[in-house]
């Protein structure tokens, strides 16, 4: 039988030193971590810096296309990247609960530190706690990113003028879906992967070369029409979302049909919303496009006067309805 | 392009619109019965692009909606009987008398699970052997017959714990009720295509015979609407009113008789509760003596408790289409889906809901 987490890794004792020795640090590995002091010493970040933090309790923890740990460095790495920033360090917190396999905590461990290492960031600072069984659901981990911010104006949601145009990086709902399908209680096979994963590289390029970018926003929890939403309200300006122009992927939008669920609602990890003044838009396509983390990129709407706050969506037929934020929960813990 | 593609193609949506725009010529009311119809209409954005004519009505079609204030009272009051409650999501926010829901009783120590169907509420009683687990059978036709068929499993297993509070309705009889109703102004009615696999096209056909009412069974995709849209149209242009199966691929109209068999096996018609139509003879669906032991009503001893209607809330004549739920005022007022007054509200089908979420 498989070692499992047990109490005794969290005292702070010498079974928490073995921990940290043998499965953080040897993945996590950096001069800054390896000194083992009680903070990161951090040199060197100067300017204007973007700092965001984000806990993580998917249900399950290893998913098609991912797990808890790539998405736990994913999630953080692109919120920072949101406001026109480079993602440099990031801390990690940890509660496992007694009983986690060893075997699944270096898997998520490992993961996270492959996805560190691609995204381009450091994991400086961390901490373990061991709760008992039944406290948490095996394993839930925290997050914290800083970097400089490179953009000038900055992005943010409460920049969105009437007349700019509202680009978005891929297709919408393949996280929610695939996170979903592998939900204990829900026998639905697909073979959607979710899309996690890191935007920095792409939203840096986008910064460097387009100019300014009036928003960002990754469209995680509540989906893309959430997301919107909350940018049009921010901004006081009314969306006009052409449907057709949404992507979707075909398997997507049968498996929604088959559970009763809307797209535009289920939670994305590696997608977002790009607005900007007109004259940029080719541009900035053209760039995602070219991008592996970009390519599905598409026009789907602009920003006009009208009702502050809302979003319309023309349908397929041309007929127009209200695109309104989701109410409450769709679904139970997909992030 | 594939087959269901077909059914949402604009190109076609909109050559039918054309069509009933051109024959329409005067004002008809049509009526949906069905929640998926409702939301269908509005989500594919069907309602602003049909003339201004053309009034759509939603009728009693979304089975949370219709649940009856003393029927939520009744299963509040078994929640509190130290049982395991299996039920479907959509019923847990729903607010019964003094605006109680299973959320509040579940933060009270209730236990309640959501299922996602009866197969798994059984489950969890044989898991749980020591527990009595007590389902909610809240639903049309469509639900009523797996529901049976899990009785039916659970007898043959033996299981000991497990019951279900039968609280599942019939379409045929409420649209009698609608249809006798001489405050009702509805020129049409779209039938249901789900409950329309399981019972075919017979339980309707007193529709046309005896209220001369255009009815067509449709499916739910843009096309589907339209085109039954456009034949109820005919029908008043003819006077020729006539129950017409729109849904040929997936309703046979005989509907499905290993279904029936079973549903008729485990229950029996009986008078029901209907939120806003009050008693409708014969709507409901009774667990049968022979399955007594897995009536919860019997087992746990619960009867439909006397309660006090919601006061304000207007959900009963929305249901019948007497007013667009803006017209009830406590719409987006009091009442919005994050804080729910009525049942149309709570329900994603819900008339309520549907105008909040979608309407311009």
């Amino acid at each position: 039988m498989s070692e499992r987490i047990i109490l005794d890794y969290g005292s702070g004792g010498k079974a928490s030193q073995r921990l940290i020795r043998e499965m953080f640090v040897k993945h996590f590995g950096n001069p800054s971590l390896n000194r083992l002091d009680d903070a990161a010493l951090i040199t060197g970040l100067e300017g204007p810096l973007s700092m965001s933090t984000d806990t993580f309790t998917v249900d399950p923890v290893f998913f098609p296309g991912g797990d808890i740990g790539s998405l736990a460095v994913h999630g953080t790495v692109n919120d920072v990247a949101m406001i026109g920033a480079i993602p440099k360090y990031i801390s990690c917190a940890f509660i496992l609960e007694e009983g986690l396999e060893m075997d699944d905590l270096n898997r998520i461990v490992s993961s996270m530190a492959r996805a560190a290492r691609d995204a381009g960031v450091l994991i400086v600072t961390g901490d373990t706690k061991v709760v008992p069984r039944g406290a948490v659901d095996k394993i839930f981990i925290n997050t914290t990113g800083i970097g400089p911010v490179i953009a000038d104006p900055s992005p943010s949601g409460s920049r969105a003028v009437p007349g700019d145009l509202i680009l978005v990086s891929g297709s919408i709902g393949d996280h929610g879906l695939a996170v979903l399908s592998h939900r204990q209680g829900i026998s639905f096979e697909t073979d959607i992967l979710s899309d996690s994963q890191a935007l920095n590289h792409l939203i840096i390029k986008l910064i460097r070369e387009v100019g300014d970018i009036h928003v960002l926003r990754d469209p995680t929890r509540g989906g893309l029409a959430t997301t919107l939403n909350e940018i049009a309200q921010q901004s006081g300006v009314e969306f006009l979302i052409e449907q057709e122009k949404i992507p979707i992927r075909e398997e997507v939008e049968g498996g929604c049909s088959f559970l009763g669920l809307d797209p535009l609602y289920l939670a994305n990890e590696g997608k977002f919303i790009c607005i900007l003044p007109e004259k940029s838009a080719e541009k900035a396509l053209e760039l995602m496009r070219k991008d592996p983390a970009g390519q599905g990129a598409s026009r789907i709407g602009y920003v006009r006067e009208g009702r502050k706050g809302k979003v319309v969506l023309r349908t397929a037929l041309g007929g127009h309805r209200l695109l309104d934020m989701l109410e409450g929960e769709q679904l139970p813990r997909i992030c | 392009m594939n087959l269901l593609n077909k059914f949402k193609d604009p190109k076609l949506c909109l050559n039918i619109l054309d069509q009933i725009k051109s024959e329409l010529n005067e004002e008809f009311r049509f009526m949906e019965v069905c929640g998926t119809h409702t939301v269908a209409i509005f989500h594919s954005g069907i309602r602003t692009l049909l003339p201004e004519q053309m009034v759509h009505l939603s009728g009693p079609g979304c089975p949370v909606c219709v649940t009856h204030d003393r029927e939520i009272a009744a299963y509040i009051a078994l929640s509190e009987k130290k049982l395991i409650i299996a039920t479907f999501g959509d019923l847990i926010k729903v607010p019964g008398p003094g605006g109680r829901n299973l959320k509040m009783v579940q933060a009270e120590g209730a236990r309640i699970k959501v299922v996602y169907s009866a197969v798994d509420a059984l489950k969890i009683a044989m898991e749980n052997p020591d527990h009595k687990v007590v389902f909610l059978g809240v639903g049309f036709e469509t639900t009523a017959p797996t529901v049976a068929a899990v009785i039916r499993m659970a007898k043959e297993q033996g299981v000991k714990n497990f019951s279900v509070l039968s609280l599942h309705k019939l379409v045929p009889p409420a649209l009698k009720a609608l249809a006798a109703d001489r405050n009702i102004r509805v020129h049409g009615l779209l039938l249901p295509g789900h409950v329309s696999t399981i019972i075919g096209i017979k339980p309707y056909l007193f529709l046309a015979q005896d209220y001369k009412m255009p009815s067509v069974i449709s499916g739910f995709e843009p096309l589907d609407i339209l085109q039954s849209i456009l034949i109820m149209v005919r029908q008043k242009n003819t006077g020729q009113a006539e129950v017409v199966n729109n849904y040929k691929r997936a309703v046979r109209d005989n509907g499905n008789a290993r279904a029936m068999e079973v549903m008729y096996d485990v229950f029996e018609p009986s008078d029901a509760l209907w939120r806003g139509l009050g008693l409708i003879p014969g709507s409901g669906l009774a667990i049968r003596n022979e399955y007594k032991d897995f009536d919860a009503s019997v087992v746990h001893d619960q009867e439909l408790p006397q309660v006090n209607e919601i006061p304000g809330c207007k959900c009963g004549e929305v249901l019948k289409g007497l007013i667009s739920p803006d017209k009830c005022p406590l719409f987006d007022t009091r009442c919005t889906p994050a804080r729910p007054v009525g049942p149309c509200m709570v329900s994603t089908e819900g008339s309520c809901a549907a105008y909040h979420k979608y309407r311009l």
